[in-house]
C-alpha cells in the first residue's frame, strides 16, 4: 500500500458526487434515502469506508446478490474435492449452482473427487412429511456408491428451514453409524442479506465439526502454512501454491480450492494462515488465532507489484532463508513480468476499468490493472462489509466512485457517465454492457479463463484484458449510448 | 355450491359438529363434500364408519408424487352419499402440515372434486390457524362462509375472537364472511346469553345452541353420527335444526372483532372473569401469605 494520493484527470469529489446525485434523482424518496449512503466518492487518504454496506437490498431494484446457501455451497464447501456435498431441498438450488464457479479440482470424478450434483430433490411429500428420512437414505447411498469420499456436507436450502427438518440430528446419527464426518450446515437461503452470511455460517460449521479432528502425517516444520480463501477459480491455487512453495513454505492445507477435508481438519497445526479472500474466511482465521494462537496475514497475488509487496510482507514473518528465497523468486520473475508489461502496456495504457464483483476482487485486482497502465474509475462489491471498504479506500484512486450492492440501473448510469474501456463483473451484467458497446470480462469465473493468481496468472490476465479491450469487434458495434 | 369452513379452538368439537350437521344436510337431501384439513384426519370417520380414511398426503407419499394420484384413490362416499376427503399430513413435530392442506386442496381443485351437483363443501380445519396452510380453505375462490364453533369457556371465546380477526383480514381483500357462531354447549354459566352477546358484538348471530348430550359420544363410539345412530333422539333433532338453519342462512357479515379489554369486560359482565387485581399479578402463593 502506498501513502501517495492518486488523482485521476477529470474526476473530483464534486464530479463524483454530482454523478451520484444524478443517479439517485430518479428514485422515490424512500429508496433514495436508503441507497444514498451506499454510494460515495473515495477518500483515499482516510483509509476508511466511504459507503454503508451489508444491508438489505432495497426492494424493487435489480441486485446482483446471491443467498446464504450460495455462499455455503458455491464458495466455502463446494470446492472441497474429496467430500460429497448434498444440496438438501428441491433440485434447482443444487443444479444451478453446479460447477458455475469454476472451482477446479484434481482427482477422478466419482472416485476420488466428487464434483457432481447431489440433491435430495424435495417433492411435495418431503415438505409435508419432512425430508429427514430421505436424507438418511441419501447419505447411506452416497456412502455406498462413493466409498472414497472422506465426508459429506449437508447444505440446507430454504424449505428445510421453513419446515424445521432436523438435519443436525440426522447428520449426527448417520456420522456415527457410517464412520465418516457428516456435516450439517444450516445455510438456508433466506438467512441474512446476501451470500456473506453463508460464508460465516460455513466457517462456524468448520469450527464446530472439522477443525482439530485430524493431524498431519508429516512432522511439523517452522514453515508450515495454510493457504486460506483461495477457491481455485480457473486453477488459481495451482498458481499460488507453487509460488508459496518456491519461497520455501510448506502449504499444508488449502481452504478450500481443490481442498481436502482431512488437511483442512488439521490446519490448527500450521504456523501461519495466509488469507487471500478476507471476506469469506476471516472468521476462521480469527478463530484459529484465538484458539490456537496462529497468526494470519493478508496478501494479494494479482499483478507483479502486489505479488512483490505480498511476498516481501510474507517473508518478513519468517527467517532470513525465506526472505532470501523471496528476493530470488522476485528477481527470477520480475524480468518475465517486465516482458509482459512491455508487451501489453502500450495497448492498454490510460484505459479505464470499472469493477463490481464479490467480496475481494473489487480491491485486490486494482493493482494488476495498474501494472498494465490502466486506471480503476469505479469499484464496488455485492456483499462486502465495512472492513472490506476500509481496505478498498487506499487501493482506489482518490474521489473515484464506490458503490455497494448497486442496482443494475446505478451501475449502467455510472458506466454511461464514466465511459470505461472495460467492465469486470458477473454474467448478469455482461450482456448489458456489451450491448452498450463496452468491453466486458466476467470476473467471478475469470470468463472461462484463468488462473489469474500469481505470476503465471498475470500473463493470462494481461492477455485476456487486452483481448477484451482491443478486440476489433467493438469497432463494428454502433451503440445508441 | 356453497363452500363452508368450520373453525374453532382445538378440542371444541368441530369435527363432531361438522359431521353431525353434514349428516343433517344429507337427510335434508343435500349433496355434500367434507374436506378434512387436519393431519389427525378425524373429520370423516363418523360418516365413513372408519377409523381413518386414506388421506391425500398418505397416497402422495405412497405413490411418490401428487401427479400420480387419482381422485378415486382418496375420495370415499359414506352415509347419505356424503363425499369424504382427508388432506392428512405428518406426525406432530416433523414436516409441514400446512403445506399438506395446500397440496390436498390444490389436488382436489385440479382433479375436479368440486362437481356441479354438490350443494355444500365443508372444510373442517385444525384448531389453530398457525400458518398460511390452514388459511387455505378461506383463500380467494374457496370457502366464503365461515362458522366458528365455540362454547362459554373463556379460551374458546378468545379463540373465536381471534378467528374473527383472521376473517376480517381476509374479508377486506375477498369475499370471506362470518356466517355465525355455533355454541357447542359445555354447560358453563349463562352460556346461551354469553355466546348470544359475543355473537352480537362480533356483528353476527349465534346460529344454534347445541346442548350437551352424551348420546353424541354413544354414537361416536360406534363411529356414527347421532342422526344415523338414533334419528329419533332429541339430539339428532338439534343437528337437523342446525343443518336447516345453515341451509337457510343468509346472514353473512364482515366481523367486528373485539379488543382484548372489550372481551374481558364482557366476561366480567357475565361473571366468568373477575376484575383484574394488579396487586396479585406475578406474586407466588407463599410470597402472598
Amino acid at each position: 500500500m502506498s501513502n501517495k494520493i492518486k488523482k485521476l484527470e477529470g474526476i473530483t469529489k464534486e464530479s463524483t458526487e454530482a454523478m451520484i446525485n444524478d443517479v439517485l434523482a430518479v428514485y422515490p424518496e424512500k429508496a433514495r434515502k436508503k441507497r444514498a449512503p451506499h454510494l460515495g466518492a473515495n477518500d483515499q487518504g482516510s483509509g476508511n469506508a466511504c459507503v454503508k454496506s451489508n444491508k438489505k437490498t432495497v426492494p424493487g431494484v435489480m441486485s446482483a446478490r446471491g443467498c446464504a446457501y450460495a455462499g455455503a455451497k458455491g464458495v466455502v464447501w463446494g470446492p472441497i474435492r474429496d467430500m460429497v456435498h448434498v444440496s438438501h431441498g428441491p433440485v434447482g438450488c443444487g443444479w444451478y449452482s453446479w460447477g458455475t464457479r469454476r472451482n477446479l479440482v484434481t482427482g477422478i470424478n466419482g472416485v476420488t473427487q466428487f464434483a457432481m450434483q447431489f440433491t435430495s430433490d424435495f417433492q411435495e411429500k418431503d415438505i409435508v412429511y419432512g425430508g429427514d428420512k430421505k436424507l438418511r437414505t441419501l447419505l447411506e447411498e452416497a456412502r455406498e456408491l462413493f466409498p472414497l469420499a472422506k465426508g459429506i456436507s449437508v447444505l440446507s436450502e430454504c424449505p428445510v428451514g421453513l419446515i424445521g427438518d432436523d438435519i443436525n440430528s440426522v447428520a449426527k446419527t448417520a456420522s456415527k453409524d457410517m464412520g465418516i464426518p457428516i456435516i450439517p450446515c444450516n445455510c438456508e437461503g433466506f438467512r441474512g442479506v446476501s451470500q456473506s452470511l453463508g460464508h460465516h455460517i460455513s466457517n462456524d460449521t468448520i469450527r464446530d465439526y472439522i477443525i482439530e479432528t485430524r493431524e498431519f502425517a508429516e512432522p511439523e516444520t517452522p514453515y508450515d502454512i495454510a493457504l486460506i480463501g483461495d477457491y481455485n477459480i480457473g486453477g488459481d491455487v495451482w498458481s499460488a501454491k507453487p509460488l508459496l512453495e518456491e519461497i520455501g513454505l510448506n502449504v499444508k492445507a488449502v481452504w478450500t480450492g481443490d481442498g481436502e477435508l482431512e488437511k483442512i481438519a488439521a490446519t490448527h497445526k500450521v504456523k501461519l494462515n495466509l488469507i487471500h479472500c478476507y471476506r469469506s474466511m476471516n472468521y476462521m482465521c480469527k478463530v484459529m488465532e484465538e484458539k490456537f494462537g496462529i497468526p494470519w496475514h493478508e496478501f494479494n497475488f494479482f499483478g507483479p507489484t502486489k505479488i512483490r509487496e505480498s511476498l516481501r510482507s510474507i517473508g518478513a514473518l519468517f527467517d532470513e532463508t525465506i526472505q532470501a528465497n523471496v528476493e530470488k523468486v522476485i528477481a527470477k520473475y520480475d524480468p518475465i513480468m517486465q516482458g509482459i508489461v512491455e508487451q501489453y502496456k502500450p495497448r492498454l495504457d490510460g484505459k479505464k476499468v470499472m469493477l463490481l464483483v464479490g467480496g475481494l476482487r473489487p480491491r485486490h485486482t486494482i493493482g494488476a490493472y495498474e501494472d498494465l497502465g490502466m486506471e480503476c474509475v469505479g469499484s464496488g462489491y455485492e456483499f462486502a462489509h465495512t472492513d472490506d471498504y476500509d481496505r478498498t479506500a487506499p487501493e482506489m484512486p482518490d474521489a473515484t466512485v464506490v458503490y455497494d450492492d448497486p442496482s443494475e440501473y446505478e451501475f449502467e448510469k455510472f458506466a454511461d457517465a464514466l465511459r470505461p474501456d472495460l467492465i469486470g463483473s458477473g454474467i448478469k451484467e455482461k450482456y448489458v454492457f456489451q450491448k452498450m458497446g463496452i468491453p466486458f470480462r466476467q470476473m467471478h469465473s475469470w470468463d472461462y479463463s484463468g488462473p489469474y493468481h500469481g505470476y503465471n496468472g498475470f500473463e493470462i490476465f494481461a492477455r485476456d484484458v487486452d483481448m477484451a479491450v482491443n478486440s476489433p469487434t467493438w469497432k463494428l458495434v454502433k451503440s445508441p449510448f | 355450491m356453497r363452500q363452508i369452513a368450520i373453525y374453532g379452538k382445538g378440542g371444541i368439537g368441530k369435527s363432531t359438529t361438522t359431521q353431525n350437521t353434514v349428516a343433517g344436510l344429507a337427510s335434508l337431501g343435500k349433496k355434500v363434500l367434507i374436506v378434512g384439513c387436519d393431519p389427525k384426519a378425524d373429520s370423516t370417520r363418523l360418516i365413513l364408519h372408519a377409523k381413518a380414511q386414506a388421506t391425500v398426503m398418505d397416497k402422495v407419499r405412497e405413490l411418490g408424487t401428487v401427479e400420480d394420484l387419482e381422485l378415486d384413490d382418496i375420495l370415499k362416499v359414506g352415509y347419505g352419499d356424503v363425499k369424504c376427503v382427508e388432506s392428512g399430513g405428518p406426525e406432530p413435530g416433523v414436516g409441514c402440515a400446512g403445506r399438506g392442506v395446500i397440496t390436498a386442496i390444490n389436488f382436489l381443485e385440479e382433479n375436479g372434486a368440486y362437481t356441479e351437483d354438490l350443494d355444500f363443501v365443508f372444510y373442517d380445519v385444525l384448531g389453530d390457524v398457525v400458518c398460511g396452510g390452514f388459511a387455505m380453505p378461506i383463500r380467494e375462490g374457496k370457502a366464503e362462509e365461515i362458522y366458528i364453533v365455540t362454547s362459554g369457556e373463556m379460551m374458546a371465546m378468545y379463540a373465536a375472537n381471534n378467528i374473527a380477526k383472521g376473517i376480517l383480514k381476509y374479508a377486506s381483500s375477498g369475499k370471506v364472511r362470518l356466517a355465525g357462531l355455533i355454541c357447542n354447549a359445555r354447560k358453563t354459566d349463562k352460556e346461551y346469553e354469553l355466546i348470544s352477546e359475543l355473537a352480537r358484538r362480533l356483528g353476527t348471530q349465534m346460529i344454534h345452541f347445541v346442548p350437551r348430550d352424551n348420546q353424541v359420544q354413544r354414537a361416536e363410539l360406534r363411529r356414527m353420527t347421532v342422526i344415523e345412530y338414533s334419528p329419533e333422539h332429541p339430539q339428532a333433532q338439534e343437528y337437523l335444526t342446525l343443518a336447516q338453519k345453515i341451509s337457510d342462512n343468509k346472514m353473512l357479515v364482515v366481523p367486528t372483532p373485539l379488543e382484548m379489554e372489550e372481551l374481558e369486560e364482557l366476561l366480567m359482565e357475565f361473571g366468568i372473569m373477575e376484575a383484574e387485581d394488579e396487586s396479585v399479578v406475578g406474586v407466588a402463593e407463599t410470597a402472598a401469605a
